[in-house]
């Protein structure tokens, strides 16, 4: 486990930075809503009469003057957004950054095989994607113990358990996309994320794209669909969950094989 | 047993040639040059016979093992030094070395402390603050604290100073000693020349001689050259040959008699025969006429 620990110890400071910031945004956003009740019920008639916007964000599902619509909808921005482009980093840079920073030809030099390398660094991405979401999800419920609302146990577990699933499904596609990248894939990995997020807010739009759901993560960690439902689209759950293992499969054989420049 | 065994070995990066049909062998406990121009296909050759690349065609075994089945075993018995040696920026050096040797699962300290003290590297430095020379002795520190039967070392002694070149030598002139092979890829001739008993001559990817240093050397070889000289016309066999004004110089091959005789012929005012040195006998390789 000496690489594991190794990349951890790398990517700690990124780990915090990215953590803090969506906890920081996240509590704001709870913290706040005391003051905004009152203005969320003229806020959601507003919002409902937004047309396909509304329906773009989910929102014709959601009554954003309840606690549960309000904490979806900011639930989905912050954690989501925030946490689909932490993945994409965390992914995209596990296998390339070593190429990129010419460090790949001292680790494989070592006696530990290609195999080994690619579970470990995947092992730590997923580790501090799970870190993440453990301090927001702390952060969360600490916020929301403060301010004393309801709240639907249920539907806050599974909304986490969603984006923590979407963050994995990034991670590993982009951990896949790595091992074929010789250089710097930051912009990858972000322009996939912020595409993955587009892709579902069409989805929205018409039914004629309503097949990307299936494609894009954020087709199953949709925060209206899963409080007006109380459940997780699992049709798109697995179909995501099968192309983040594919990626993961890709990527393992090209970087057993691959030439290290 | 054979330290490296080299068949065939072929390297293509897409249609750019990298190697061709190498053929190599190195003996177990040899101390072995390896030498040619940039790009002729040293590294790249090195490169395969570590895994970092996959060899188009033919096949390389190390100490018995295939490598491309037997990768993690053969890189157990490795110790490896590129001639660009990069590490991960915000570490120390005494982080590095520690996380070199887990990854080798062996404990390297007390050898990594000696080896540090010889040849001056400061521990607590971090990565990004070493100089060339520092990080290349950090690369050296790297590839010799496991005591490995097996040093592959490219370009090591550039870009440090002489004191810790000769420092560098000694250990692993006492390493070979003790039973290791070295497989050294070098453009200072005179290292190859000082230290190797065989080397190989490696030009656009193929492998032009494999030789012992003598030979490839060409010791046998007088350079010779005239001054005041006129009208000469050399029939013998002779290569290299130069006129600038009236000084003529070539290289000759056969006995003293036959030179005294093919003076004799001509006419000149002074002369001098001397033995190359082994510079001089290795650079015809790094010409395009050096065939």
């Amino acid at each position: 486990m000496t690489l594991f620990f190794h990349e951890m110890k790398k990517n700690r400071l990124s780990l915090l930075i990215w953590s803090v910031v969506i906890a920081f945004m996240l509590c704001v956003s709870v913290m706040i809503y005391p003051e905004m009740e009152g203005q969320m019920a003229e806020m959601s008639d507003m919002f409902a009469d937004m047309g396909s916007f509304t329906a773009a964000f989910g929102m014709d599902k959601l009554n954003f003057g309840e606690f549960m619509g309000y904490f979806g909808i900011e639930c989905g921005n912050v954690l989501g957004l925030g946490g689909a482009l932490f993945a994409a980093l965390a992914g995209i840079s596990a296998l390339a950054k070593e190429e990129k920073d010419r460090t790949a030809e001292f680790l494989l030099s070592h006696p530990v095989s290609r195999i080994k390398i690619t579970l470990q660094k995947l092992l730590s991405v997923f580790c501090q994607i799970v870190l993440l979401n453990l301090v927001v999800v702390c952060t969360a419920v600490l916020c929301i113990t403060v301010i004393d609302v309801e709240v639907e146990i249920g539907k806050i577990v599974l909304i986490f358990l969603s984006y923590l699933l979407l963050q994995l499904e990034i991670g590993m596609i982009t951990f896949g996309i790595s091992a074929f990248l010789k250089g710097n894939g930051l912009g990858i990995g972000l322009g996939l994320a912020m595409l993955l997020y587009f892709a579902n807010i069409i989805s929205n739009l018409t039914e004629e794209a309503k097949f990307l759901k299936y494609i894009t993560p954020f087709g199953y960690a949709d925060s209206a669909q899963i409080i007006s439902d109380n459940s997780l689209k699992w049709e798109y759950l697995a179909t995501g969950l099968a192309i983040g293992a594919v990626s993961l499969i890709i990527g393992f054989y090209k970087y057993s094989k691959k030439d290290i420049s | 047993m054979k330290a490296i065994e080299i068949n065939d070995l072929t390297k293509f990066y897409g249609k750019s040639r990298g190697i061709t049909n190498v053929n190599l062998t190195v003996d177990e406990g040899e101390f072995f040059g390896f030498i040619g121009p940039n790009g002729a296909g040293k590294s790249t050759t090195i490169r395969t016979l570590l895994g970092l690349i996959s060899a188009t065609a033919g096949s390389a075994s190390i100490f018995g093992k295939d490598i491309a089945k037997d990768k993690t075993e053969i890189l157990a018995d490795i110790g490896y030094l590129p001639s660009e040696t990069m590490f991960y920026n915000g570490m120390k050096v005494k982080d590095i070395l520690k996380l070199s040797e887990s990854l080798r699962g062996k404990d390297c300290k007390k050898e990594a402390d000696e080896l540090c003290s010889r040849l001056e590297l400061d521990v607590n430095k971090k990565v990004n603050e070493l100089s060339l020379g520092n990080r290349k002795k950090l690369g050296i520190v790297c590839a010799l604290q496991h005591k490995p039967k097996l040093y592959i070392l490219d370009e090591p002694t550039s870009g440090l100073d002489p004191l810790i070149q000769k420092e560098f030598y000694e250990i692993l002139t006492k390493r070979n000693q003790e039973g290791a092979t070295v497989f050294l890829s070098s453009h200072v001739l005179s290292e190859i020349g000082k230290y190797c008993k065989r080397a190989a001559v490696i030009r656009e990817g193929k492998i032009l001689a494999c030789d012992s240093i003598e030979k490839l050397g060409h010791a046998d070889l007088k350079r010779v050259v005239l001054r005041g000289a006129k009208d000469v016309v050399l029939n013998a066999d002779i290569i290299d040959f130069k006129q600038e004004n009236d000084v003529v110089s070539f290289l000759y091959k056969g006995n003293t008699k036959e030179l005294t005789a093919l003076l004799c012929k001509l006419e000149f005012d002074d002369f001098t025969v001397s033995d190359i040195d082994l510079e001089e006998g290795f650079m015809h390789f790094y010409t395009k006429e050096g065939n």
